[in-house]
């Protein structure tokens, strides 16, 4: 049976939007505010998870074709790859480094190391999120 | 500041997340699997090494100085198991190579074993109780997937059985940790050592320190060991050898950790609880070899016994026993992986488990035959074998310091693990076989040479006993001085 689900996926279209901004916002807001790669990965992982309830599989795999064990192998990898990075310059494994730098219209930005690590550990977050939903689904 | 100490954690991370995207490239897999496990060993015998001249080495994460960050710390105890465990998961690799089976390769086997192989060793090196909770996890969180993977009946039945029992006991873990955190404020290791000197051991934290003891107590197999024989019993005999070698020795390691270093103060509690458990463990561990009639039962059961032996030297406490403890944990990891491997061979060749359907295998393996028989004598305790150092050692603390009981009850074990092994020996591989030696199974040559790599170190580090124990009595120094750790630590 076709449940009518017209309202659903007219509020969704806009929801979405607004929880993926609020899950960049909490993973830039990380590093002096709450937040930070874990939550805001799990808000982005959590839109992503209400797109496939909404539309159906195949819909949103047209549109986001990526296989999401791999992501959160990725995310892993770069979070490890960021802290084994201080190995290089001697410095003690996990030490991380930041700096200002003066870019052209966005003005003085302050640019962390730790950056790298947080969107290892949000690409995880939202990759290991969603590959658990997906497996509990298929199991119909 | 020695960046080689995270090596052993962070390089089988890395290599595993590389694994899963060569998922279809089971070749390469493997390639890169061994080499990862070899390379492991040469840096950790380098660590050892080091260690040796330079002392107790120590990484603090990010710099930040303990006891405030998180901080791997290397001491020869740490580095001899992070040693023993990297060699017998290598030689666990080139069984697996023959014998896993393509499902399992295409399944992330690899990347799994690294994973646990990499908790193992970061549960061997942290410095901080709360790092130990974690990298319990990640071990643990690995070998719930292989315990499941396969996907049969009773491995899913066992395996929710297994998830269930750890998870209780991580959740004890993390209760203890914040009683620990509540009384002493701190949670690096060293620190709570040297806070619980100067405080003294009062009934409070004697009570945390049970807690510990009966979290580890799960962990380890000691006592609370009803969930063993299960779940050890349904994996692929690889995962089967890697479980027997590593997963209760990371928990006897704790223990061991524990009681000479965070909590020695109230001996006449703790340790008496800890021989009364070991003692119990042994007996009980006993009854399970001697009535068991099918191999596996027998294997676990043997497991237990070992790991009961091994904290008589904990509960006695003497720098001599406590390095037979070492002698011997090193002993039962290799001794245990061959024995389990070894019992696998068996069932894989005939397809029976129970002892008494089996018959004449020596007849068709003469090689194989004559391996069981050297394991067999190594468990019992036989010079010049591998066991027989620890057991002397650990009777000879148990007489410096008046435990008859314990010193009986543990050598008693041996007649029975002897006695156990002796009747798999004379059912199975004396006596006539049905199968003529034109039609045997051939036993795959992978699985062939991890057998014999595994005797060859059960011989070595028996004969050349010698050539270790620079590196134990140096582990049991620093084990039995805890005052060498905490200054390493804290005011290096």
């Amino acid at each position: 049976m076709k449940i009518n689900d017209v309202i659903l996926r007219t509020v969704v279209k806009g929801v979405v939007f607004i929880i993926l901004t609020l899950g960049v916002y909490l993973f830039f807001s990380g590093h002096n505010a709450p937040g930070g790669g874990f939550i805001g990965g799990l808000v982005l992982g959590s839109g992503i998870v209400l797109l496939y309830i909404t539309y159906d599989l195949e819909t949103v795999h047209k549109k986001m074709p990526f296989d999401f064990k791999k992501v959160a192998a990725f995310g892993v990898l770069l979070a490890t790859g960021s802290a084994i990075g201080s190995l290089y310059f001697d410095a003690p494994f996990l030490s991380q480094t930041d700096a200002y730098f003066n870019i052209p219209i966005l003005g003085e930005k302050h640019l962390t190391t730790v950056t790298i690590f947080e969107a290892g550990v949000a690409l995880t977050v939202i990759g290991t999120l969603v590959t658990i939903i997906l497996s509990i689904s298929e199991d119909e | 500041m020695n960046n080689l100490l995270v090596l052993p954690i962070i390089i089988p991370i890395i290599t595993a997340v590389l694994l899963v995207f060569l998922r279809s490239h089971i070749m390469l897999q493997r390639i890169i699997s061994l080499v990862t496990m070899l390379f492991l060993s040469l840096i950790s015998y380098v660590l050892l090494e080091l260690i040796q001249i330079e002392g107790i080495l120590r990484l603090d994460f990010s710099g930040w100085l303990p006891p405030f960050g998180i901080l791997f710390v290397a001491d020869s105890f740490s580095l001899l198991l992070v040693l023993t465990a990297s060699i017998v998961t290598t030689i666990c690799l080139i069984y697996a190579f023959s014998t896993i089976g393509n499902r399992h390769e295409h399944m992330f086997f690899y990347p799994f074993v690294l994973f646990l192989i990499a908790g193992v060793n970061g549960s061997f090196l942290t410095g901080d109780i709360f790092n130990l909770f974690v990298c319990f996890e990640v071990m643990l969180l690995a070998s719930y997937v292989l315990v499941a993977l396969g996907g049969e009946r009773i491995q899913l039945r066992e395996s929710l059985k297994y998830v269930l029992i750890n998870v209780v006991a991580s959740w004890m873990f993390l209760v203890a940790l914040a009683y620990l955190y509540g009384t002493l404020k701190t949670l690096n290791m060293a620190h709570i050592a040297m806070r619980v000197s100067e405080v003294g051991q009062d009934p409070m934290l004697t009570t945390v320190a049970i807690l510990f003891l009966v979290v580890f107590s799960l962990k380890a197999g000691l006592l609370l060991f009803f969930w063993l024989p299960g779940s050890y019993s349904v994996p692929p005999t690889a995962v089967q050898a890697l479980f027997a070698a590593l997963l209760t020795k990371v928990g006897i390691y704790a223990l061991i950790r524990l009681f000479t270093l965070m909590f020695p103060l109230n001996q006449e509690v703790t340790h008496t609880i800890i021989g009364v458990m070991a003692g119990l463990t042994i007996i009980a561990g006993c009854m399970g070899a001697l009535s068991g009639r099918d191999v596996y039962t027998i294997a676990t059961y043997n497991v237990i016994i070992g790991v009961g032996f091994i904290l008589i030297g904990l509960a006695v406490g003497t720098e001599t026993a406590i390095t037979g403890a070492i002698y011997y944990l090193i002993h039962d990891m290799i001794a245990k992986a061959l024995l389990f491997l070894l019992i696998g061979m068996m069932i894989y060749l005939t397809g029976e488990t129970v002892v008494k359907k089996i018959s004449g295998l020596i007849r068709n393996y003469p090689l194989f035959g004559w391996i069981f028989f050297i394991v067999m004598l190594a468990l019992a305790g036989i010079p010049p074998l591998s066991g027989f150092v620890g057991k002397v050692l650990i009777g000879q603390g148990a007489i410096e310091e008046g435990s008859y009981v314990l010193l009986g009850i543990g050598f008693g074990s041996s007649i029975i693990v002897l006695y156990s092994l002796l009747r798999i020996f004379l059912a199975s591989f004396f006596g006539e076989t049905t199968i003529s030696f034109e039609d045997r199974k051939p036993i795959p040559k992978g699985a062939t040479m991890s057998f014999i790599l595994l005797a060859i170190s059960i011989v070595y580090i028996g004969v050349g006993a010698e050539a270790i124990s620079v590196y134990v009595k140096d582990a049991a120094r620093t084990l039995i001085n805890p005052s060498i750790y905490i200054d390493a630590i804290l005011k290096g």
